[in-house]
């Protein structure tokens, strides 16, 4: 069942992310990167990390996506046009993008040789308890770093909206 | 393994039966209501007091013709129904409407699925479900359409902030994101409901909480999404047939959902407001005993001559119920009903009484509500909560 479901999810995430480039209209590409985090959000859960997966729903495919798409809705952008691609694009590109992929898998293979690492369920620290002890007792200065370089990217928005209204 | 299954389809098909018929009630109820507010009977044609016009609505719109804009874009313009009405139903599944019980000798919960994080996938499934009307409108091609489904994705993000912190301030009290556990924290009557209970008591979060979610819901003062004078319909103008039922169902869904959390999480869910050993055993059946009583007197004293007949009907039906609230058999999973549909119930008839009174905001004082009063106010209270709970314990 777990076997099923990942496969599933897997290959809908592959999916939507081609989809992601592929598509022409930028709200096309927006809703397929939904797709991506949502399927990516069931990945998580099948790792027995539901906290994540939640946090995954509501911040990336709830919150920032909607922003995506307010833009380009607000934006009114249209479709891409299509210009015709280089002969070095048209012959090469397949090709390479296969031996991206080989190489990568291969890497990846060598660096992280033991498949036994990952079992569905396995992950045993993601209760929201878990995670609220992890960030605040070993990580808590990457955590406070990171609500710094929140609180200076939105001085830097108000800075740059206000350069635009004068 | 089968029995868990079959337990599952059964509840499934019972909750969403219900469900969709209160769904079509509800609007029934909210005309009603609407209408005495303004002094008129409301729908009374199709049925005894209109009763039937719920039916007659669903034909209606069943019938009527489809019709789809040349220009739309087809594929997001099917999407947008059907991921709004989805979207809206979901969160139903992890809502707990009442105790474990043992019904013929088989222990079940009277929810759908207990998650350990019920509270954060009702909060997912509702972040979720603005793409539905804020696709509608940019699909449709329309530029009424297009304005409403931008006012609300920018409504929807702007009060999830003030919805979700007040939210926080519950579970710190109650330390669980399980929605059963959180009802059963606040078991033993009033005092001991999140709003008036704990070293500080969430009642500034219960007004947060309402106040936002009137806003996710589309609901007046806040359904700048389709401000009629404005936007002729907003964001479902190019709709028509069974997609426009949908949303119009989705906005009716939600409506349940945020009153089912409303209650959860600071009514204390299905339990009673005064403890059993007090006789809350016996208030459905006074209460229901009490409306046969006043029935039978105006059946006795008709001020119309069908109200002879019609009354002593009414009358014998409350004597029903209430009876049967006293059989010791179905105590066990009515009562909890009870007192979780009479909460959620009075929150919906909130959520109409509002709509009866209150103007429309302008969009502005929206925004600006939001960002400068309704989100500090729900930051002051988490860290009020959060202070006081950790200096007590």
């Amino acid at each position: 069942m777990d076997v099923i479901l990942f496969l599933v999810f897997a290959i809908i995430a592959v999916v939507c992310a081609i989809n992601v480039v592929v598509q022409t209209h930028p709200i096309s590409s927006a809703i397929s990167l939904v797709g991506v985090m949502g399927s990516l959000a069931v990945l998580y859960l099948l790792l027995g990390a539901e906290f994540i997966a939640a946090a995954q729903v509501i911040v990336y495919a709830g919150a920032i996506m909607v922003l995506f798409v307010f833009v380009i809705m607000l934006l009114n952008a249209g479709a891409e046009v299509q210009k015709g691609r280089s002969p070095m694009a048209r012959f090469l590109g397949l090709p390479a993008l296969v031996m991206l992929l080989g190489l990568l898998a291969y890497f990846v293979q060598r660096l992280f040789p033991r498949s036994d690492m990952v079992h569905f369920g396995g992950f045993t620290g993601g209760s929201p308890k878990d995670i609220g002890m992890a960030l605040f007792t070993t990580y808590l200065l990457p955590f406070e770093a990171t609500s710094i370089l929140i609180l200076i990217a939105i001085v830097g928005a108000i800075v740059l909206a206000r350069k635009e209204l004068d | 393994m089968d029995s868990f299954i079959v337990i599952s389809l059964i509840k499934v098909a019972v909750v969403f039966a219900a469900l969709l018929t209160t769904l079509a009630y509800l609007q029934w109820v909210e005309r009603k209501v609407l209408a005495h507010i303004q002094v008129r009977p409301g729908p009374y044609r199709v049925g005894p007091h209109g009763l039937l016009q719920p039916v007659a609505d669903i034909v209606k719109l069943i019938t009527k013709e489809d019709l789809a804009p040349p220009f739309a874009n087809k594929a997001l313009y099917l999407a947008a129904p059907f991921l709004a009405m989805t979207l809206a139903l979901l969160s139903i599944c992890v809502i707990p409407f009442g105790p474990i019980i043992q019904v013929g000798g088989v222990r079940t919960a009277m929810q759908l699925t207990d998650l350990n994080i019920g509270v954060l996938f009702v909060l997912a499934v509702s972040s979720m479900g603005v793409y539905g009307v804020a696709l509608a409108g940019w699909s449709s091609n329309n530029k009424y359409a297009l304005l409403g489904g931008l006012r609300s994705a920018a409504q929807m993000i702007s009060y999830e902030l003030p919805m979700s912190l007040a939210i926080a301030s519950p579970l710190l009290v109650s330390n669980t994101l399980s929605l059963r556990e959180l009802v059963e924290k606040q078991a033993g009557g009033v005092w001991n409901w999140n709003v008036f209970h704990g070293p500080f008591p969430q009642v500034f979060a219960f007004v947060i909480f309402l106040i936002a979610a009137f806003a996710e819901t589309n609901r007046v003062p806040f359904d700048l999404p389709e401000a009629e004078n404005e936007l002729v319909a907003g964001f479902h103008v190019e709709y028509s047939s069974m997609k426009f039922a949908s949303f119009f169902m989705s906005e009716y869904a939600n409506m349940i959902t945020v009153s089912c959390m409303a209650t959860l999480l600071f009514l204390g869910g299905w339990i009673a407001p005064w403890p059993a050993e007090y006789g809350s055993r016996f208030a459905p059946s006074v209460i229901f005993g009490a409306a046969g009583l006043a029935a039978l007197y105006n059946g006795l004293n008709p001020r119309r001559r069908r109200d002879r007949y019609s009354f002593p009907v009414v009358a014998a039906a409350a004597f029903l119920i209430a009876a049967v609230f006293l059989i010791p058999m179905t105590q066990e999973w009515l009562l909890p009903l009870f007192w979780f549909g009479a909460k959620t119930g009075s929150i919906l008839f909130l959520f109409m009484w509002v709509r009866g009174t209150l103007p429309r905001f302008r969009y502005d004082q929206l925004m600006g509500f939001t960002w400068k009063w309704l989100f500090p106010a729900a930051m002051l209270n988490l860290l009020a909560t959060g202070f006081l709970i950790a200096w007590l314990s």
